[in-house]
C-alpha cells in the first residue's frame, strides 16, 4: 500500500526537479514529465482488478490520533476512478504543455505548478482522512490561484486569480469547520471509518450545520451557482491548466467529495433539496450563458459550469440510476472537455485569436485536431455512437425515475441538452467545417505534442462509446459501488431499446437543431440582451464587495490606530480602569476587616514628604525642580522600607534613587524644557482618567490586605534559608539561592539595558537620516 | 496605616498616569518612574505591613521574631529597583536620541514623521 | 566642576567605597547587603571620581572595561550555577565548602556566593556603563 505513497513522493519530487529538467533537457522534458505521470495511470491501473472484486486498501500513519488526525491514503473504486483521471489527463496535459509553452520565459514555474497541482489533486483523491483531504483541497486552491495569474502581468488575470482563491479558501475553511464537527460527531476523521457511521451522523442533531459548511466547500470548488463566477474568469490562465485543472480535475474535487460523503450525509430531504435546486439552477444558467458567449474558452467554461451543476443534480437526486449517470457523465465530461480545452489552446496558439466571430473552417488547416473537436463535440452534444450518448440517455432515465419533481427537473434537463446540441453543431459547423476564415497570418498546422492529446481523448470518446461493457466492469461498478454498496453492476449498451428516453433524446436533438439553425439570428439577440439587460455580473458585484470591506478596514484601522501615542494609553487606561472599577465595586472591600496599624508620626511626615513631593513634580515647570522631587518621592517610600524593617530593599532603593539623580543632572541641561503643549480641557480630562486608575489602585490595595494568601510560601523560605542555604539574611537568600534562576534573568535584563543604552549613545546615524 | 498608605499609591499611579498622558517625552519618563516606584510600594503593602525589626533567620532552626515581615515581596522589590534603574537609563537614552534625531519633544511629531 | 577639593575627596573615597562595598557584599549572606547593594555601592564610588575628573580618568581607574566587569559578572553567575551539575543535584543547587582557616576561623564557601559576585560584577558593570556613556555625551 506504501506504494502510492511512494508515488506521491515521486509526484512531488518530479515538481521540484522540473524546472531544472526543463532548462537542461530542452523538448524532451516535457515527454519525461509526462512519462512519470503516465506510470502514475499504469501503477493505479494496476490496481483496478483488485479493486473491482471490491477489495479497498488501506494505509495510516498516525499523527495525533486524539484530535482524530492521521494522514491516511484510502483507495477504493471512486478514489481509483478520479485517481487515474487524474494521473491520466496530467500526462497528456503535460505533453501538450510542452509545446505550448515554448514561447513563454516563465515555463519552469509553470510545470513546478502544474506538477505541484498534479501531486495535491493525486493525494486529495487517495486522502483517507478528511484532514489530510483537506490540506491537498487548500493545496490545489493555492496551485489554481498561481496557475490563474500565470500571466501575472495582466491585471484581469492577477484579478481573477484571486477571486478564484477567495472564493474557493472560503469555501474550503467553511468546509473545514464541517470536517471538525463532523470529527466530534463520529469520533473519526479516517474515511473508511466514517462510511459506516453514517446513521450515527444523519440523526445527530448538527446534521444540518455540518451539511451546510460542507457543502460550501463542495459548492465553491465546484462552482455551483451562486459561486459559479471565478470559473470564467479563471479562463485568464494558460489553456493546459483550463483543461486540467478547470474542466477534468480540480472543479471535480468538490463533486468527489460529494460522492464520498454521499454514503455518510446523503439521502436525507435536507441533502435531495439542496443538491437538486443548487444543481438544477447552475445547470441551466451554466448552458444559458455559453449559448451566448464568442470567446470560445468562455463558452467551454460555462458548459462546464452547467457540466457540474449536472453532476450536483444528479447526486441531488439520489438514486441508483442517477449515482450511475452521475459518474458516467464525470468521465464522458473529463474526456470530452480536456480535448476540447486543449484545442481552443491549440487554435488560439495558431490562429491568434479564440473569438468565435473570427475564425472559422479550420477543419481545412488542422484536419487532424478537427476531427478530435468534432467528435468530442458530438459527446458533448450526446449523440450518438460516443459515450456522451450513453451519458445523457442515463441522465434523462435518472429523472424519468423521480416521482414528485422529475417532470420539472426533465423539462430543465432537455432545455440545457438543447443548448448543449445547439452550441455543439454551431461550433461544428462554424469552426471546424465551412469556408476558411482567420484575422492574421494563415494559422499553422499545430504540431505533434498539441495533436496528441485530443486526438487520444476523443478516440477513447469513441471507442468507449462502441465498447462501453469493459470499462463499466473495470472502472465504473466499483466506483459507483463504493458510493452505493447496494447497488447491482452497471450495464452499459449504445441501444437499449425503443422506449420514452429515447424518444426525449429525439425531441433534445430536433430542437438543438432548430436552435442551431437560429444561431446566427437568435445569438447576437441573446448577446445583446445579456450584455445591456442583464448588467448585474456575479465578478463584478464580488469584486464590489471586497473594495468596500477593504474600505471598511481601512476606516476602521484609522480610526483605532490614530498614530498618538497618549490616545493609545488612554484607551488602555480607560478600559483597564473600568473593569476593574466595576469588578471592585462588585465586591468591594469590607473595610472593617482589615487590620489597620496606627500611624506614627514619622510616618505620617514621609507620607506628607512624598504627597507634596509628587504635587510638586506633576505641576512644577522646571525640569529639575520636577527630578529633585521625584528623587525626594524616592526617598520617602526608602524611609518607609526602612521603617517596616525592609533594610536591604531600603538601602537599594536609596542607591538607586540617587543614581538616577547623577543620571538625571548629567543630561538635563542636554534635554528640552517643558514646553505646554497641552490645553487646560485635555489637562483636566487626563486628571480626571489619572484619578480613576489612581482610584481602583487604591481600591486595589485595600482589597489586596483583605487577601488571605498562602503563606507558606515565604514560611519554607524563612525555615529553610539557614539549614539548606547557609544563610540568614533571606532576601539575599532568596536572591542568589532560591530564586537565583530568576536573578540571573533579571541581571540578563540590566546588561541587555546596558547594552541599548551603548547602542543608542554611541552608534551614530549619518547625518540627515532620522535614527 | 494601611488605608493612607493605599490612598498614597493611588496617588502615586495617578500621577504617574496624568504623566504618561503628556506630550512632552521628557515628563513620559518621570511618568514611568512613578509608575516604577508606585508598584514597588504596592507589593510591600501588600505583603503585610509589620513595624520593626527586619527579619532575619537565628541559628535555631525555626525562631523567629515574633512579628515578622514578609522576605518574599522584599526579594521581588529589590531586583525591581535595580532593573527599573536600567530602564529608566535605556529611556533616557533613547529620549536623548530622540531629542537630538527630530530636535523635538513632542510625542505627536512622530506621528507626523511616520507619514512623511 | 573641577575643583581640587571634590578631585581630592573623589581620589581618597574611591578606595574606601571599593573596600566597603566588597564588604557589604561578603556579609550580605548573613546581614544586609548583598551583590545588588555591593555593586550599586561600588558604581557610586566611580560615578564620583568621575564627576569630579572626567569619565577618561575613572575608566583609567577602573583598568578594565566596564565591559568587561558585565561579561566576568554573568560569567561568574553562569559558572556559579554548574558545579551542582556535577555533584549530581538539579541545575542551580547551592553547593557548600566549609574551611576552617587559621586566625579567620571557619569560611564557609558556596556556589551561592561566587553568585552573588557575580551578580555585583555585573549590576556594577552596568551602571558605569551606563553612566560612563552617558556623561560622554
Amino acid at each position: 500500500m506504501s506504494g502510492l505513497l511512494i508515488y506521491l513522493v515521486i509526484l512531488l519530487i518530479t515538481a521540484f526537479l522540473a524546472p531544472m529538467l526543463i532548462s537542461r533537457a530542452g523538448k524532451a522534458a516535457p515527454w519525461l514529465l509526462g512519462m512519470v505521470s503516465a506510470s502514475g495511470f499504469a501503477y493505479l491501473l494496476g490496481f483496478a482488478g483488485f479493486i473491482s472484486k471490491g477489495n479497498t486498501l488501506n494505509y495510516t500513519i498516525e499523527w495525533l490520533p486524539e484530535l482524530y488526525l492521521n494522514f491516511s491514503l484510502y483507495l477504493d473504486g471512486l478514489s481509483l476512478f478520479f485517481a487515474l483521471m487524474v494521473t491520466g489527463m496530467g500526462a497528456l496535459v503535460l505533453v501538450f504543455s510542452g509545446n505550448y509553452m515554448k514561447p513563454y520565459a516563465m515555463k519552469h514555474r509553470f510545470f513546478f505548478l502544474i506538477l505541484l497541482f498534479e501531486f495535491a489533486m493525486l493525494a486529495l483523491v487517495l486522502s483517507g482522512n478528511l484532514i489530510t483531504l483537506f490540506i491537498f483541497w487548500e493545496l490545489t486552491s493555492v496551485s489554481s490561484f498561481l496557475l490563474v495569474g500565470f500571466y501575472h502581468e495582466k491585471p484581469e488575470a492577477r484579478n481573477a486569480a484571486l477571486q478564484a482563491l477567495l472564493i474557493t479558501v472560503a469555501g474550503g475553511l467553511a468546509m473545514m469547520a464541517g470536517f471538525i464537527m463532523l470529527g466530534q460527531i463520529a469520533g473519526t476523521l479516517e474515511i473508511n471509518q466514517l462510511l459506516k457511521s453514517g446513521d450515527l451522523i444523519r440523526n445527530h442533531p448538527h446534521y444540518l450545520p455540518v451539511l451546510l459548511l460542507i457543502l460550501a466547500g463542495a459548492f465553491t470548488k465546484s462552482a455551483q451557482f451562486p459561486f459559479h463566477f471565478w470559473l470564467p474568469g479563471a479562463m485568464q490562465a494558460p489553456s493546459p491548466v483550463s483543461a486540467y485543472l478547470h474542466s477534468a480535475t480540480m472543479v471535480k474535487a468538490g463533486i468527489y467529495l460529494l460522492m464520498r460523503l454521499s454514503p455518510v450525509m446523503g439521502g436525507t430531504p435536507e441533502w435531495k433539496y439542496i443538491l437538486t435546486i443548487t444543481g438544477a439552477v447552475t445547470m441551466i444558467l451554466g448552458g444559458y450563458f455559453a449559448y451566448s458567449q464568442t470567446d470560445f474558452k468562455k463558452v467551454l467554461a460555462y458548459t462546464t459550469i452547467s457540466a457540474l451543476g449536472t453532476l450536483v443534480l444528479m447526486l441531488g437526486i439520489d438514486t441508483d440510476i442517477s449515482i450511475k449517470a452521475a459518474i458516467i457523465f464525470l468521465l464522458v465530461h473529463a474526456l470530452y472537455k480536456g480535448a476540447l480545452f486543449m484545442i481552443a489552446g491549440l487554435i488560439d496558439k495558431s490562429a491568434g485569436t479564440r473569438d468565435l466571430r473570427k475564425i472559422g473552417g479550420l477543419g481545412k488547416v488542422m484536419p487532424t485536431a478537427s476531427l478530435a473537436a468534432i467528435i468530442s463535440l458530438l459527446s458533448m452534444a450526446g449523440l450518438p455512437p460516443m459515450i456522451g450518448f450513453i451519458g445523457k440517455e442515463l441522465i434523462y432515465e435518472a429523472k424519468f425515475a423521480l416521482p414528485d419533481i422529475g417532470n420539472l427537473l426533465l423539462v430543465a434537463g432537455v432545455l440545457t441538452n438543447v443548448i448543449m446540441v445547439a452550441i455543439s453543431l454551431a461550433l461544428i459547423f462554424n469552426l471546424f467545417l465551412g469556408p476558411l476564415k482567420y484575422p492574421g497570418e494563415k494559422p499553422k498546422r499545430p504540431a505533434f505534442a498539441l495533436r496528441i492529446g485530443p486526438t487520444l481523448l476523443a478516440g477513447i470518446s469513441l471507442i468507449f462509446g462502441l465498447f462501453p461493457a469493459r470499462v463499466a466492469d473495470l472502472l465504473l461498478s466499483p466506483a459507483i459501488k463504493s458510493i452505493r454498496p447496494t447497488i447491482d453492476s452497471l450495464k452499459l449498451s449504445l441501444w437499449h431499446g425503443f422506449n420514452e428516453v429515447l424518444l426525449v433524446s429525439f425531441i433534445t436533438v430536433a430542437a438543438g437543431i432548430t436552435l442551431f439553425l437560429l444561431y446566427r439570428r437568435v445569438n447576437p439577440v441573446l448577446t445583446k440582451f445579456n450584455n445591456e439587460v442583464i448588467t448585474f455580473r456575479f465578478a463584478d458585484a464580488f469584486n464590489k464587495g471586497l473594495d468596500m470591506f477593504l474600505h471598511l478596514t481601512k476606516k476602521k484601522t484609522s480610526f483605532i490606530q490614530s498614530g498618538y501615542q497618549r490616545f493609545y494609553l488612554m484607551a488602555i487606561f480607560i478600559m483597564t480602569s473600568l473593569l476593574a472599577w466595576y469588578q471592585l465595586i462588585y465586591t468591594w472591600p469590607d473595610i472593617e476587616n482589615i487590620s489597620f496599624s496606627k500611624p506614627g508620626i514619622y510616618e505620617i511626615l514621609i507620607l506628607i514628604l512624598i504627597v507634596s513631593s509628587t504635587l510638586i513634580a506633576v505641576s512644577v515647570k522646571s525640569r529639575l525642580a520636577a527630578i529633585l522631587s521625584l528623587g525626594g518621592v524616592g526617598y520617602g517610600i526608602g524611609l518607609l522600607f526602612v521603617i517596616y524593617g525592609a533594610i536591604d530593599v531600603a538601602i537599594t532603593l536609596m542607591l538607586a534613587e540617587t543614581l538616577v539623580l547623577v543620571l538625571f543632572m548629567v543630561v538635563v541641561y542636554h534635554l528640552p524644557k517643558f514646553t505646554n503643549f497641552s490645553s487646560n480641557a485635555s489637562r483636566l480630562r487626563d486628571a480626571a482618567i489619572a484619578l480613576l486608575v489612581g482610584g481602583f489602585m487604591t481600591g486595589l490595595v485595600l482589597k489586596a490586605g483583605q487577601l488571605n494568601l498562602n503563606p507558606k510560601i515565604s514560611d519554607f523560605y524563612v525555615e529553610n534559608a539557614i539549614p539548606l542555604a547557609h544563610g540568614s539574611n533571606i532576601v539575599n537568600v532568596i536572591l542568589v539561592d532560591f530564586r537565583a534562576l530568576d536573578t540571573l534573568g533579571e541581571i540578563t535584563v540590566l546588561v541587555i539595558a546596558a547594552i541599548g543604552v551603548v547602542a543608542l549613545l554611541k552608534l551614530k546615524t549619518k547625518k540627515g537620516s532620522a535614527t | 496605616m494601611e488605608v493612607l498608605l493605599a490612598i498614597v499609591i493611588g496617588l502615586l499611579y495617578a500621577a504617574g498616569v496624568y504623566l504618561l498622558l503628556r506630550r512632552s517625552i521628557v515628563k513620559l519618563i518621570l511618568g514611568i518612574m512613578f509608575f516604577s516606584h508606585a508598584t514597588n510600594l504596592l507589593i510591600f503593602v501588600a505583603g503585610g505591613l509589620h513595624k520593626g525589626q527586619p527579619q532575619f533567620a537565628s541559628d535555631g532552626l525555626t525562631a523567629v521574631s515574633a512579628n515578622p515581615t514578609d522576605p518574599l515581596p522584599q526579594a521581588l522589590i529589590l531586583t525591581a529597583i535595580v532593573i527599573g534603574f536600567g530602564i529608566t537609563a535605556f529611556f533616557l537614552a533613547l529620549m536623548y536620541r530622540f531629542y537630538q534625531a527630530t530636535g523635538t519633544e513632542d510625542l505627536d511629531e512622530l506621528k507626523e514623521g511616520e507619514n512623511k | 566642576m573641577k575643583s581640587y577639593i571634590v578631585q581630592l575627596a573623589a581620589a581618597r573615597l574611591l578606595p574606601v567605597t571599593l573596600i566597603l562595598s566588597m564588604l557589604v557584599f561578603y556579609r550580605g549572606h548573613n546581614d544586609p547587603g548583598g551583590g545588588f547593594i555591593g555593586g550599586l555601592m561600588a558604581s557610586a564610588g566611580f560615578i564620583f571620581y568621575a564627576m569630579a575628573f572626567d569619565t577618561r580618568e575613572a575608566e583609567k581607574k577602573l583598568r578594565v572595561s566596564p565591559l568587561m566587569l558585565i561579561v566576568a559578572g554573568l560569567s561568574f553567575a553562569f559558572i556559579s550555577t554548574l558545579p551542582s551539575l556535577f555533584a549530581g543535584n538539579p541545575f542551580f543547587t547551592g553547593e557548600w565548602v566549609s574551611l576552617s582557616i587559621p586566625l579567620l576561623g571557619k569560611l564557609k564557601l558556596g556556589t551561592p556566593l561566587l553568585f552573588d559576585f557575580g551578580v555585583y560584577l555585573t549590576v556594577w558593570g552596568v551602571i558605569v556603563t551606563i553612566i560612563f556613556n552617558v556623561m560622554e555625551e
